[in-house]
């Protein structure tokens, strides 16, 4: 530390925003994306692509409502894999240029990513079931999920055992961007090797209601994570301010 | 910062991503194409002879239309499953998955017994990727008890 009283310049805690840009358009972006916009946004998508998905698309013609699943079991995957590969990219920005707002964008990425791949895991159980006959399997699409789960349930673990935050950064960028291979490969294993679970469907396999379901939910659902994104960001960011805080006011209090 | 620092702290990264790369690439286009395979087909199955008898497997194919034949009270289940060229013949214990019926990919795992005939644990349905409406004038509901019907009933 540099002794002074002052509060130390931590990058990315001096000023208030990592979207902040000296136009004043760009400081009224920061502001929305600071405020509840976003979040009413993302919830207004996903109700209303819910709704179409329950209410205006027939039941299939074998499972019935049981396909429903698929207008969150997909969409939540589609954004996972878009959450891992943000996390990727802050992570090699990070790497980079050094810069803590990277690190804290990479993080709230990879939160959000969890929370859908787990969500992704557990709906496609519960869909499982009822068609295949089982819960789980150990075939390639679900174990390399699994993997994917693992490395950014991983990421964060290591996050949390490691105090100081130059290294934290770094050591949580090289698993971001080592991690990332994992992605193409979840999304090829269907088609690279033998599995249970299907290949991705197209517009020509699909009922084009169906299609539409999954492609609603799909906008909602990216509104969702950039929100999470956002908000996760912010409570970083806020959390980092405290620090700073308290670690100037224990040297100004001696 | 001396000479030997500033080339582990080069080297060191460079390394260990090169560990990192070779595994996946090892295991991409290596170890997994021949050991991970996640089932058998009813031809590399009868390739294996001998090697295949009563070691868990797991096989996967075509439930072979018309050779289905349910067994009600005894809860066993006999089919052929093909790939087009081979077929063998499956026991299953237990009522399938609702979604079963002639004509659809399966995937069992159990026992391939020398006399020729596989013994199922467990009985998976492979959905595939096409999802539809129900034609005009048809209702899910219906279908599903259709189909329920044609098992318990047997022949």
């Amino acid at each position: 530390m540099n002794g002074s009283t002052m509060a130390p310049p931590l990058p990315g805690v001096g000023s208030p925003g990592g979207f902040e840009t000296a136009s004043p358009r760009g400081r009224s972006v920061r502001e929305w994306l600071n405020g509840p916009g976003l979040g009413w946004l993302a919830l207004i998508a996903l109700a209303g692509a819910q709704a179409f998905g329950l209410l205006a698309t027939p039941a299939d013609r074998d499972m019935g409502h049981l396909q429903k699943i698929m207008y969150v079991h997909v969409p939540a995957a589609w954004a996972a894999l878009v959450a891992f590969f943000l996390v990727f990219v802050w992570s090699v920005l990070y790497l980079w240029r050094r810069s803590a707002r990277y690190d804290g964008l990479a993080v709230a990425a990879a939160e959000a990513g969890v929370v859908f791949t787990a969500l992704t895991l557990t709906l496609g159980s519960l869909w499982g079931r009822p068609t295949w006959g089982v819960w789980w399997t150990w075939d390639p699409r679900l174990t390399t999920t699994a993997i994917l789960l693992l490395i950014y349930a991983g990421y964060l673990a290591l996050r949390a055992f490691t105090d100081e935050p130059d290294r934290r950064a770094r050591w949580s960028a090289a698993v971001g961007v080592l991690g990332f291979l994992n992605v193409p490969i979840v999304y090829m294993s269907v088609r690279w090797w033998r599995t249970l679970h299907q290949v991705q469907s197209t517009p020509d396999t699909l009922e084009p209601t169906f299609a539409w379901g999954l492609r609603l939910n799909a906008i909602a659902f990216l509104l969702l994570l950039a929100y999470f994104i956002v908000r996760r960001r912010r409570v970083a960011q806020l959390e980092r301010r405290i620090d700073a805080r308290l670690e100037s006011a224990a040297l100004a209090g001696g | 910062m001396n000479a030997g620092r500033r080339l582990r702290r080069a080297v060191l990264p460079a390394a260990g991503l090169l560990v990192v790369l070779g595994g996946f690439g090892y295991l991409l286009y290596g170890g997994l194409e021949s050991n991970l395979v996640y089932f058998l087909t009813p031809s590399e199955l009868v390739a294996r002879g001998a090697e295949a008898y009563d070691v868990p497997l797991r096989l996967g194919g075509q439930v072979m239309p018309g050779s289905v034949h349910w067994d009600a009270p005894a809860l066993s289940l006999t089919f052929q499953m093909t790939d087009g060229a081979r077929a063998v013949r499956i026991r299953s214990r237990g009522a399938p998955p609702q979604m079963f019926r002639e004509g659809i990919g399966v995937v069992v795992e159990g026992r391939y017994r020398p006399t020729g005939l596989f013994e199922s644990s467990n009985l998976m349905v492979k959905h595939s990727n096409e999802y539809r409406a129900p034609h005009p004038g048809e209702r899910p509901e219906a279908l599903y008890r259709t189909l329920l019907r044609e098992r318990s009933g047997g022949e």
